[in-house]
């Protein structure tokens, strides 16, 4: 959308609301927030990744100096506070409902990953906490640890939970078998790839956090925690766990830290500490150090998958399938369930007219950290089998990849895939087109045969990805398993002075929703962006809300915001008409002025604020006082963001090490609200996929030890591993939402990897490279691939 | 961490007599590698003895043809000495590959070289250079005083007080960073100083920084990246781990080494 | 337990803290100023960033007793209150350098820091190298060099006076 005369409207680059407090020091995070009285929790966590607990000898702690309390699992059961759950019901081709295991939030008899949390101190100060915590004896008997998930189902396999056979906790398919196989039957060429996707740990800069406090004279609880979705916090923590009625549970997310999809999920800690708190009558507070962060957040991704690719002669693709064994560690997390399969089977056509698709997954337990959503969230393994595999087939061919791909493209809309999703818009050969003009791609040539002079070796890749955002239409997700509905809601308060108000069931957490969604106001109701504030992340305020994730908040949320606008205007051409004595169907607004249509005469935006609360010029009988509306939108489909990221790598024969040199990124995300925000959303995006292709990897060792523990061992990508990137957008709008937004949170995440991957086979000359692609990792490439005397590797 | 009494002596002597009452004290020098091994409770001193209060241990000098530096002196401190910039600008490029600019800020060259960790910088610069360690008692030559990982020849109550560089004619470091430490992966250090030609070597080997013998010898024909043409050394007694295989470092060992001659020699 | 006095945003502050107590927890526990943060406990992040003494300092691996006498500014002691902000600060405003606002602090003492230590005129190389120290997880970076080019030119045109002076 082009820039409006609006200067804070939709489309207008307006710099941020909420960075003043951030930049001077004044956010307020949990672990900012203090309260009196407050004691800390600290977590006594195991250090094995699979054992029976034969006792816990808590004595000597609790004579620790400070020590308020020592409870663990035994004492959670007794007390009756229930499981943790997995609320997204996955079936088995054979029809049987997933295989859920206990989850209880403090271990109770057994462990089963590294960090399991095993007792809590409750202390006056943290350091006496830790130090007690040392005191506390646990006689463990360790078991032989699962750790790799090609293997937890194999005969002989240790058994993670009880009446869990195989520790397969669902065999899930979804496509045609039959179709698909007969496709491939029929093929020129079959493309094979066997891709693992490797494990993430999301490491959001602010460490997870909950302070909980107990207030006696109401029996009530309320929760300080970082979270991306409050509502769906207290919805839990009160439906299942049963900590308290929902009435009694107030969660606050105040500011939180960067979120990526791991603060979605109801964590143990937070259980612990609003159980605490009503044990000991005290507020207590939880802050995870960066150790527990990588233990106990949940991580992302963790695939291994064999892909196939059948295409004709010509190039034509005729049918992919895909196998795939996702890892989701110890316990199902919040979500988990979904995220290896309606997230990422139903993604497998990629941007591909591909007339059949099979995909089976099965999910396992390991004794290893949970696995859920992260950033993407299923859609980058689904863009990652994809787009690696058309441009091995283009390579194997001998087409150039970019023709392969426009030989393929979905051209004309709706277009139904053969795995569910029904795309609504969108333009690949535009996005294509003008990635390749901006990454100068009939210049790599020369660029190439110059870095070759430099002992470099330079390659370049594609990614043509899509996703499926905006989650989603209640009853679509409800049919496909999801234990809530994926709505928003937002009530629009106009108060007597005209000033407004918004409070969204949408979470900020990085994102700038008090910037976009002020600025959706702003032009609506032709009123200044700095009299509209944004609310959000308290149940106590917000009616209701499921939160921020899956790049929804400007499809469905904002969305949600745009009816309760609708309705708003509708009640002030009601009080308008009443202001301006004339009928209300000649009330027109327009620009912050009601008019009467033929009439010069108008009253201002605030003249008919006032006089819907003042209600002199109106008998309640007719109109009701008041203006302020709430909506519940319920999205029609899911949105279909889509583009071209082209990422150039040179490569140092020397040492394997890999620099990205050029990397473009066309994007089509529908109206843009902010398009400085949405750049932001790209570039942090691509971070954390260039950070997955070339830098990050969970790795456990046999026994399950978490060798990536720390930021010294677990590579995050700093400013020296990035470039600067070349940005830019086409459009076509969502016809599903009235905005037109697709959503763009993800979508660098999910693009990034394979262009990644794309571009150094490309330097190097083999397709024989695993994630993270490290120097190392490279440089064993270019060993094997010199050995192997490939002709393509002999070349350089 | 665990609590500790915490003291500031002004005086080396002040600080030996602390160490002595204190059995299981610990010196504190810039703190960059005790507070955090501390954080984790890896370390649980009694004691802290913090010597930023004492006097004379700070400073970059040349003393005929050595450099002293003094062993409290912070690495941004002896990244960017006027002195070193002129006489042995290589090994003012160890400092300056330390760590961040934060750590730089804060670390300092006596606290590395008395941590002696296998991945550390300064190790490299120490034995590339033939150095001489001066301690509170002695004085002890680099090649005797690293004596494994994490392992030095400092006694009990023996304090680093400064380091006395010989003023090299060729010398230069280059590193391949850990990405995600920032410490060496590998580093090699090399010198010609007359006839006395280094190569030493930090973040590969399993027991911490080592001279690579055959290299030098190589280089006695010739101090150029060309003498150590089809040169390699073997993958046994590397480091493994993660993020770099035995046969990885082993052949980054020849890279560095080359790449650090061509610098030396620019 | 040993006291403790420093100057921190100006003004003399003193405490009684145990000899474990790092600077940024006497920091944010014990005076309130929570606009330092904690991301790691590696000294790997830079979130806890400040100066000590005019030189930056990652304030989870000080103890506080090793300030003694120190003069310590924190993110809330760049803007005067109600007076205008840092360049710095304002930088990472204009350029949208940052997102959630956990990382930016850190990010705002260590980029006038490289000010100090490479001058007003910076390029992008030297940005991404100095800022080894720092890890944003939300920006990509991209925003947060522009930033601080943009910051160190406005520093050279008389903006962070105070800063300048410590």
């Amino acid at each position: 959308m082009s820039v409006t005369e609006n200067a804070t409207g939709i489309g207008a680059a307006v710099r941020r609301k909420e960075d003043f407090r951030f930049i001077t020091g004044n956010g307020q995070y949990t672990d900012d927030v203090v309260r009196p009285g407050e004691t800390r929790a600290v977590f006594l966590r195991s250090p094995h990744a699979h054992a029976k607990i034969k006792n816990i000898d808590a004595a000597a702690a609790k004579k620790m100096p400070g020590v308020v309390a020592v409870l663990t699992g035994a004492d959670l059961a007794t007390d009756k506070i229930g499981n943790l759950i997995c609320g997204w019901m996955i079936h088995s081709k054979d029809g049987s409902p997933m295989k859920m295991s206990a989850h209880p939030a403090l271990a109770n008899g057994k462990v089963n990953c590294v960090g399991d949390a095993v007792a809590v101190v409750i202390a006056e100060t943290l350091a006496q906490g830790r130090d007690a915590a040392e005191k506390i004896k646990v006689d463990y008997d360790v078991l032989e640890a699962v750790v790799d998930p090609a293997k937890a189902q194999s005969p002989g396999t240790p058994q993670i939970h009880p009446d869990i056979a195989n520790n397969t906790i669902y065999q899930w398919h979804l496509g045609d078998a039959k179709a698909t196989a007969a496709a491939f039957a029929a093929a020129a060429h079959v493309t094979k790839l066997d891709i693992v996707n490797n494990r993430l740990v999301p490491n959001a800069i602010e460490p997870r956090a909950a302070l909980a406090e107990y207030d006696v004279g109401n029996d009530s609880l309320t929760l300080w925690n970082t979270s991306q979705n409050p509502h769906v916090a207290r919805l839990v923590i009160a439906a299942f766990v049963g900590m308290a009625p929902e009435h009694k549970l107030r969660v606050i997310a105040p500011d939180v830290g960067g979120g990526f999809g791991s603060k979605i999920f109801i964590y143990p800690e937070e259980v612990v500490c609003l159980w605490a708190s009503r044990k000991v009558q005290r507020p207590v507070k939880w802050t995870a150090d960066r150790s527990e962060s990588f233990l106990t957040d949940c991580h992302g991704r963790d695939h291994v998958t064999h892909a196939e690719l059948a295409l004709d002669a010509n190039g034509k693709i005729l049918g992919l399938r895909a196998k795939t064994i996702a890892n989701l560690g110890a316990y199902m997390s919040t979500f988990s369930s979904s995220v290896p399969t309606y997230l990422y089977g139903t993604l497998l056509s990629g941007q591909y007219d591909i007339p059949s698709i099979y995909c089976e997954v099965d999910a396992v337990y390991t004794n290893t950290a949970p696995v859920d959503a992260y950033r993407g969230a299923g859609r980058p393994e689904a863009a990652f089998v994809v787009e690696r595999l058309v441009e091995v087939a283009a390579r194997q061919m001998d087409v150039d990849p970019a023709e392969l791909r426009r030989r393929n493209f979905i051209k004309s809309f709706p277009h139904q895939t053969p795995v569910i999703m029904n795309y609504d818009a969108g333009d690949y050969d535009a996005s294509l087109k003008k990635a390749l003009e901006l990454a100068d791609v009939k210049g790599f040539g020369k660029r190439k045969r110059e870095a070759a002079r430099h002992g470099k070796l330079r390659g370049l890749g594609y990614s043509a990805y899509i996703e499926a955002c905006g989650i989603a239409p209640s009853q679509a997700v409800g049919s496909l398993g999801a234990g809530v509905g994926l709505w928003e809601s937002a009530e629009v308060r106009v108060n007597p002075t005209g000033s407004v108000e918004v409070l969204t069931g949408c979470h900020a957490h990085g994102q700038g929703h008090e910037t976009t969604f002020a600025q959706l106001v702003s032009e609506r109701l032709g009123i200044p962006f700095e009299n509209v504030s944004i609310v959000h992340g308290d149940t106590d305020k917000v009616q209701f809300g499921m939160g921020t994730y899956g790049s929804r908040s400007g499809a469905v949320g904002m969305s949600a915001i745009v009816k309760a606008l609708d309705k708003v205007e509708a009640k002030a051409k009601k009080v308008a008409a009443y202001v301006l004595e004339a009928a209300e169907g000649d009330i027109e607004f327009k620009d912050g002025k009601f008019t009467v249509a033929g009439t010069d005469k108008s009253a201002a935006w605030g003249d008919v604020a006032l006089n819907a609360y003042i209600a002199h010029k109106f008998a309640g009988a007719d109109l009701e006082p008041g203006l302020k509306e709430t909506s519940f939108y319920d999205p029609t489909n899911f949105t279909f963001p889509a583009g071209c990221h082209i990422c150039e790598v040179e490569v140092d024969i020397d040492t394997g090490k890999t620099e990205i040199v050029n990397w473009t990124a066309i994007d089509d995300f529908g109206t843009v609200i902010n398009p400085m925000i949405v750049e932001g959303q790209v570039h942090g995006g691509i971070a954390q996929g260039v950070g997955q292709a070339l830098l990050e990897g969970a790795v456990y060792n046999k026994e399950g030890q978490l060798v990536t523990g720390s930021m010294m061992d677990y590579t995050m990508p700093r400013a020296h591993d990035l470039p600067s990137f070349h940005v830019g957008l086409t459009t076509t709008k969502s016809p599903s939402n009235p905005l037109g937004i697709k959503g763009c949170g993800e979508a660098g995440a999910i693009a990034a990897p394979a262009a990644v991957i794309n571009a150094i086979t490309d330097a190097i000359g083999s397709e024989d490279l695993a994630m993270p692609a490290t120097a190392n990792a490279v440089w064993s490439a270019l060993q094997r691939a010199n050995k192997q005397n490939s002709p393509r590797a002999a070349a350089y | 961490m665990s609590n500790f009494t915490f003291h500031r002596p002004t005086t080396v002597r002040q600080a030996a007599g602390l160490l002595a009452r204190n059995p299981e004290a610990k010196l504190l020098a810039g703190g960059h590698s005790l507070i955090p091994v501390m954080k984790q409770r890896l370390a649980s001193p009694s004691a802290v003895v913090d010597l930023s209060l004492v006097e004379g241990m700070v400073g970059v000098e040349q003393k005929g043809r050595s450099v002293v530096i003094g062993a409290m002196t912070r690495h941004a401190d002896v990244a960017t000495s006027p002195v070193l910039q002129q006489v042995l600008p290589g090994l003012a490029a160890v400092p300056g590959s330390i760590g961040d600019p934060q750590v730089r800020n804060r670390g300092t060259i006596g606290g590395s070289v008395a941590n002696n960790d296998p991945n550390a910088d300064y190790p490299a610069a120490c034995l590339g250079l033939g150095a001489t360690i001066i301690t509170n008692k002695r004085r002890i030559a680099a090649d005797d005083f690293f004596t494994g990982m994490f392992s030095t020849a400092l006694e009990d109550g023996e304090i680093i007080t400064k380091i006395s560089f010989p003023i090299a004619k060729k010398a230069a470091y280059e590193k391949f960073k850990h990405p995600a430490s920032g410490f060496a992966l590998v580093g090699v250090f090399v010198s010609k100083r007359g006839a006395d030609i280094r190569v030493a070597v930090t973040g590969a080997g399993s027991n911490g920084v080592f001279r690579v013998k055959s290299f030098e010898e190589a280089l006695k024909k010739r101090f150029a990246a060309k003498s150590l043409d089809g040169m390699s050394i073997p993958a046994t007694g590397m480091n493994s781990d993660i993020h770099a295989s035995p046969e990885y470092r082993a052949h980054l060992v020849a890279v560095l080494a080359r790449r650090a001659l061509a610098k030396a020699n620019a | 337990m040993p006291a403790v006095s420093m100057t921190v945003n100006g003004k003399a502050v003193t405490g009684d803290v145990e000899a474990r107590t790092l600077l940024v927890q006497f920091l944010r526990e014990q005076l309130r100023l929570t606009g330092t943060h904690v991301g790691c406990d590696t000294s790997q992040c830079g979130a806890c960033v400040v100066h000590v003494d005019g030189i930056a300092a990652k304030s989870c691996t000080l103890l506080a007793l090793q300030c003694e006498g120190a003069k310590v500014t924190t993110i809330e002691g760049l803007a005067e209150p109600g007076g205008a902000l840092h360049p710095m600060q304002e930088a990472f405003r204009e350029n949208h350098g940052l997102q959630c606002g956990y990382c930016t602090p850190g990010m705002i003492m260590a980029a006038i820091d490289i000010v100090r230590r490479r001058g007003n005129d910076l390029d992008e190389h030297t940005i991404r190298e100095q800022l080894d120290g720092n890890i944003c997880r939300c920006t990509g970076y991209h925003n947060i060099v522009k930033a601080i080019a943009a910051g160190a030119k406005n520093m050279a045109k008389g903006g962070g006076a105070r800063q300048a002076a410590e």
